[in-house]
């Protein structure tokens, strides 16, 4: 079952207008927050909430909050992050297409929570239009008196600035995300310091996804206990699943955290298109290990998820279906890291590119005996010896494509060809 | 001069808004290739000008981002997504076809100047795939008949 929390209203085509977000209890949260709650009470109410970041990584935002210095005499900076790159992921720009007021209020309550006075979104270069709803709701918000000097009369001050990005994976890390918003290549940084001591322009911050910030406003709204009544134990409240792939029914779902991967995709997503057998999923975009057709009861939470193996990850969940070649989608996949890598870190630089070269090799039908060995060995050498997760996130994928499929690249290996044809919706049929 | 007046009033307006004015870069970089549709080194050093920065820094900043092409193309510039969950829907036949179609090969200009085909990665929009950006718009659930409906109506626009 859908369980609409974010998309309560992204359905009805006038909603990223401010009369008819206003109309739909828009801002009440931003107004009561900052005329009755302290910005210590917001960091607790939020924490209680449990909601934990949706960009992937799933840490409790309010704790993130709570790492900003109180004492600190520099200013303080709020960066929602909507770079959206993760392969197979397309929440964030159905909320800030279709509800950009909803953004903008929980970007404005973070930002009164962890004592911001500017406010920033990033969000990927390729988002025109996204971005350009995004503006027109910050504006509309600075006629209404919801950002600005003096907010309502409060004496709390507030910027809000739209910035967009040029075209790079990168840059949905927070550290790579800062140094692209201060105009530099975006390059991970070494952490510790973390973005929460020195984050942009060296000042504290707090880097949110989208939807995390998102969901705020209603947390205000109907209390912490309401979100943590959602969900599981420890993942509280909803998320929003992109389905995508040899679905029949492909489309963002808002669920509950510990529903099934099963219902989503057979109950909601219709079943494997072409009635075929289902092969392999990925659960949480294309960097999470991949999962099989007897792992799909999994209820789509954090620790469930992670404990089959796998990560629930931005929640992008892609299906593919028994007449998908498993040595082509590593291909695939190893070629976007190799792509994406910012080239910082040598094992991500060159571990990318070898990872590439052997599993082309092997889709080619050149490859050669060592090359399992070869592959799984360049997967040793990048996971957790590189400064951001890019990494991590191109090696998961490889890894477990190679374990769970070994039969099938070594097939490949031996008879110089697909064991499994790929055949797909040809285009335009 | 490469930029209009335009683009340099916008670029200038981008310096009140932030703490450090070499955040003005990217969003520099993103006017410029709206205006140009490429960007070069001349663009680079008329930026740094108008912000008052070194050429170098602009520079290296946009040599980063592949989305602003460092050469001329086509009026309409077409991304086609060729990462997985486009893929799965047909992703390369929707490449093959509109190579085919317009008679180039991947990264090439048609003769009319009109067209440049390219791929890119993932354009967030794995939902609706097969995808392609042309220019500043997306193009999703792509089929044969609304690509060539498509590419009809850009031929008139001219």
């Amino acid at each position: 079952m859908e369980l609409k929390v974010l998309f309560k209203y992204t359905d009805d085509p006038d909603q990223y207008k401010m009369d008819t977000y206003i109309s739909h209890g828009g801002y009440k949260a931003w107004e009561k927050v900052l005329k009755e709650i302290k910005p210590d009470e917001v960091i607790e109410i939020v924490k209680q909430s449990g909601v934990r970041g949706r960009g992937g990584a799933g840490f409790p935002a309010g704790v993130k909050w709570g790492f900003v210095p109180k004492d600190s005499p520099k200013p303080k900076y709020l960066v929602c992050n909507g770079d959206e790159s993760e392969p197979g992921t397309c929440k964030d720009r159905v909320l800030m297409e279709n509800d950009p007021h909803r953004v903008v209020e929980g970007m404005a309550i973070s930002s009164y929570a962890i004592g911001a006075h500017h406010a920033f979104i990033y969000i990927r270069g390729e988002f025109v239009f996204p971005a350009e709803r995004m503006r027109g709701a910050i504006e509309e918000a600075y006629e209404k008196g919801f950002l600005g000097k003096d907010i309502l009369g409060t004496g709390y001050d507030l910027e809000m600035t739209v910035h967009t990005g040029g075209g790079a994976y990168i840059c949905g890390e927070e550290t790579a995300l800062l140094n692209s918003l201060e105009g530099k290549p975006g390059m991970s940084r070494i952490r510790p310091p973390f973005p929460a001591i020195e984050g942009l322009y060296a000042s504290p911050t707090v880097v949110n996804n989208v939807e995390t910030l998102a969901n705020v406003p209603e947390i205000i709204n109907r209390g912490a206990d309401w979100y943590a009544g959602m969900g599981t134990e420890k993942s509280k409240g909803t998320r929003i699943f992109c389905l995508s792939g040899h679905v029949k029914k492909p489309g963002n779902y808002e669920l509950e955290l510990g529903t099934p991967l099963r219902h989503l995709i057979y109950d909601l997503g219709g079943g494997i298109l072409d009635d075929k057998e289902l092969k392999a999923v990925i659960p949480g975009g294309s960097s999470t290990p991949v999962l099989t057709p007897d792992q799909i009861d999994v209820p789509m939470d954090f620790e469930s998820v992670a404990e089959i193996g796998s990560m629930l990850g931005s929640c992008g969940v892609i299906v593919m279906h028994e007449d998908t070649c498993m040595v082509w989608a590593a291909t695939r996949l190893a070629y976007f890291y190799m792509h994406e890598s910012c080239g910082k870190c040598t094992p991500c630089r060159m571990g990318t590119q070898w990872m590439y070269q052997i599993l082309s090799r092997i889709e080619s039908g050149e490859g050669r005996p060592e090359d399992m060995d070869h592959l799984l060995s360049a997967c040793d050498n990048i996971e957790g010896q590189t400064l951001c997760p890019l990494g991590d996130a191109a090696a998961m994928p490889v890894r477990s494509f190679a374990k769970t499929f070994r039969e099938e690249f070594e097939y490949h290996i031996e008879h110089k060809k697909c064991m499994v044809q790929n055949s797909f919706p040809s285009f335009g049929q | 001069m490469i930029l209009n007046d335009e683009t340099v009033k916008k670029i200038k307006a981008t310096v009140p808004i932030y703490p450090q004015r070499r955040s003005c870069i990217l969003p520099a970089l993103t006017l410029a290739y709206w205006q140009e549709g490429h960007l070069n080194d001349d663009i680079y050093r008329e930026i740094s000008d108008i912000l008052d920065l070194k050429t170098v820094d602009v520079a290296s900043a946009a040599s980063f981002y592949t989305m602003f092409p460092k050469a001329p193309v086509g009026k309409y510039y077409i991304q086609v997504c060729h990462n997985i969950s486009c893929a799965l829907l047909g992703a390369d036949s929707l490449i093959d076809y509109l190579a085919q179609k317009l008679g180039v090969k991947l990264g090439e200009t048609t003769e009319d100047g009109l067209f440049t085909v390219v791929t890119v990665e993932c354009l967030g929009s794995c939902t609706t795939a097969p995808v392609m950006q042309i220019n500043n718009d997306y193009y999703e659930n792509l089929t044969r008949e609304k690509v060539d409906q498509i590419l009809e109506d850009l031929r008139k626009q001219g």
